[in-house]
């Protein structure tokens, strides 16, 4: 059957007549809707799934304002207007919540932004291809690992009674360290975990954007006598340039979200003071708590920095490098 | 003509190649150690004595792993979730991805709004939490799939994709007499292979690993999922569950860090034997997207 329409095709590949007047325009939208039913009904589990699951939810973040109890429901719980969100900027709590959010991040545009970019160029260089393929392969893996078992991985190498690294350190004589439970090593060691699984994955894209560069430009570079450096500096770097422009802009505008599942697993009761953020406090006071009003407000104040900050990055790109999301 | 090379490439290219091998290895070792550890006795764990390869080497613990049912009823449950989730999936973001990817489909523009507006604006945890209880899935396996039946990103991805196959073609199809629908599963799905590809691994792979989902809608401990189950056995510190089905058979012999250690590989194993057939396939996939000059 497929290759018989296909045949049909080479033949005679000009004037499907009925299947062109449509996009024409000249029918009325109900007579394109009656003659196209089927495109319509095929989109309605998609209406109903982005409704469902996306839209009422979006609508129901008013329990933000309303004072949300479960036996009054979305509409009839009371109005509170900014009550939780003066709640929030009041609280040295939601202070701590919205910096450790904020150093989190921070963390990670500065260290695991640059990570696949760095490796990507070093990558880039290498001759071998065999080398090259190995490299690759096994930095890819950890991307597969689930967060559970890259914290199960964590845990078996640094953990202070039996991890491997602890060990090491007693066989040398030197103090042990429990970088898991000290708050003064959270953040490094849940930033360093994210580098692990994902910088390897990471760079497939700066790869792929690096072997978009048209060999012309090096060897006309070559010619003019530039070294590899030169190169690298000259034609490597701009021709990366738009790539890593937008997925910074990308990962500026989510700046709120630092990844629930590599922060919860690695958070205990100890390291709350440095690694609760504000999605694994969302979590904790709003599911396990059943304090949905507040919590809601959180997630919002969330949505609403976020967006802003989207728009302004990608602002400054516009005016500043020419690349821009939108 | 033999490129000469300066004193100072090699040395870069001496320094590059180091750099990149001690990467990888630093990739490798915590995996290694770990299957080394779920090999070795014991003994040679009490006493530190394990590091990348298994010393006194035994199987001990798997048997108590594979002994345990709440292990293999976890598995189950993650298999089950994720192979139904994932074809629902496919099934929602194809039928729905092909309308959209005809530009003379009226309301396109509106309903591509409608669906990258979901993407911008998320909703907060607590409101979608509560539809999906309010549609009575907690503590229901559907939890782990209908709240995420549909990906916007996926489906912008698939949708691009369609855009580009020939017109012409459904064109000629539709003069032959079919309809849309089999225009979908007999000339859309065949021609797309890399997408499809794609898809199915993106959304496998995401159903695989997700914990935040089980742990969010899931509290009934025979639901529980694999990742779930390692959640609790290693992060949670809750060991219980296995350790008292080891104390019950061994007098307490087995150290949970073995049965930990010999846990984490068997829920690693279907990854890694997967791994090399998926590996070019996801590689495409990331671009896919990507790269779109």
């Amino acid at each position: 059957m497929n290759e018989e329409t296909i045949g049909v095709t080479s033949v005679q590949p000009i004037q499907p007549a009925a299947a062109r007047k449509h996009r024409s325009g000249e029918l009325s939208f109900i007579g394109f809707v009656r003659k196209n039913n089927a495109l319509y009904v095929m989109l309605i589990p998609v209406f109903l799934y982005f409704i469902t699951f996306k839209y009422v939810p979006l609508l129901g973040s008013i329990i933000a304002f309303k004072d949300y109890n479960i036996f009054d429901g979305f509409i009839k719980s009371k109005w509170v207007g900014f009550q939780w969100f003066e709640l929030m900027y009041t609280n040295p709590q939601y202070v701590r919540l919205v910096k450790n959010t904020l150093l989190i991040s921070l963390y990670q545009i500065v260290f695991s932004f640059p990570a696949p970019i760095i490796l990507a160029c070093l990558l880039n260089e290498v001759r071998q291809m065999a080398l090259k393929r190995s490299v690759q392969t096994v930095l890819y893996l950890p991307h597969f690992l689930s967060w559970t078992l890259v914290y199960g991985l964590a845990y078996m190498m640094l953990s202070e009674q039996s991890g491997l690294v602890n060990d090491m350190f007693k066989g040398l004589g030197l103090p042990t360290f429990d970088f898991l439970q000290s708050p003064s090593a959270f953040r490094s060691v849940v930033v360093s975990a994210g580098i692990w699984k994902e910088m390897g994955w990471s760079t497939i894209i700066f790869l792929a954007a690096l072997s978009g560069i048209s060999p012309s430009l090096y060897e006309a570079a070559k010619m003019d006598g530039a070294g590899r450096w030169k190169q690298f500096q000259y034609v490597t770097l701009p021709g990366l340039l738009p790539a890593i422009t937008i997925l910074l802009l990308l990962k500026i505008g989510n700046v709120m979200d630092v990844g629930f599942e590599q922060v919860y697993i690695f958070l205990s009761p100890i390291t709350y003071e440095v690694g609760e953020i504000l999605d694994t406090y969302a979590y904790r006071l709003g599911i396990m708590n059943g304090q949905f009003s507040i919590t809601t407000a959180i997630g919002l104040f969330k949505s609403v920095i976020g967006f802003v900050l989207l728009v302004g990055a990608n602002k400054i790109s516009k005016s500043t490098t020419g690349e821009s999301l939108f | 003509m033999k490129i000469k090379r300066s004193m100072g490439e090699k040395s870069f290219d001496a320094f590059n190649i180091t750099l990149l091998v001690i990467m990888s290895l630093l990739a490798l070792l915590p995996l290694l150690h770990v299957v080394a550890g779920s090999f070795s006795s014991n003994n040679a764990l009490i006493q530190s004595r394990v590091s990348f390869w298994p010393v006194e080497p035994t199987l001990q613990q798997f048997k108590y792993v594979a002994a345990n049912d709440s292990f293999w009823r976890a598995g189950w449950m993650t298999v089950k979730v994720v192979v139904i989730a994932t074809t629902l999936n496919m099934v929602l973001t194809i039928v729905g991805s092909y309308p959209l990817s005809k530009s003379y489909l009226r309301g396109r523009r509106g309903i591509m709004l409608f669906i990258i507006f979901t993407l911008v604006f998320q909703a907060p945890l607590i409101p979608t939490y509560l539809v999906v209880k309010e549609l009575h899935l907690i503590n229901s396996m559907w939890a782990l799939i209908v709240p995420g039946a549909i990906s916007a990103f996926n489906m912008i991805l698939c949708i691009t994709f369609f855009r580009n196959l020939p017109e012409e073609l459904f064109d000629a199809a539709k003069v032959d007499g079919m309809n849309d629908y089999r225009i979908v599963w007999q000339i859309v799905v065949p021609l797309s292979k890399p997408i499809m590809v794609t898809l199915l691994l993106f959304y496998a792979v995401g159903h695989w690993n997700s914990y935040f989902a089980p742990l969010l809608y899931i509290n009934d401990r025979h639901l529980q999922t694999l990742q779930m189950y390692i959640y609790f056995l290693i992060a949670a510190g809750s060991s219980n569950d296995i350790a008292a089905a080891v104390a019950g058979d061994t007098g307490g012999k087995l150290l949970p860090k073995a049965l930990e250690m010999a846990t984490i590989v068997l829920a690693t194993t279907p990854i890694v034997i997967l791994y090399p057939f998926l590996q070019k396939h996801f590689v495409k996939g990331a671009t896919l997207g990507s790269v779109k000059e």
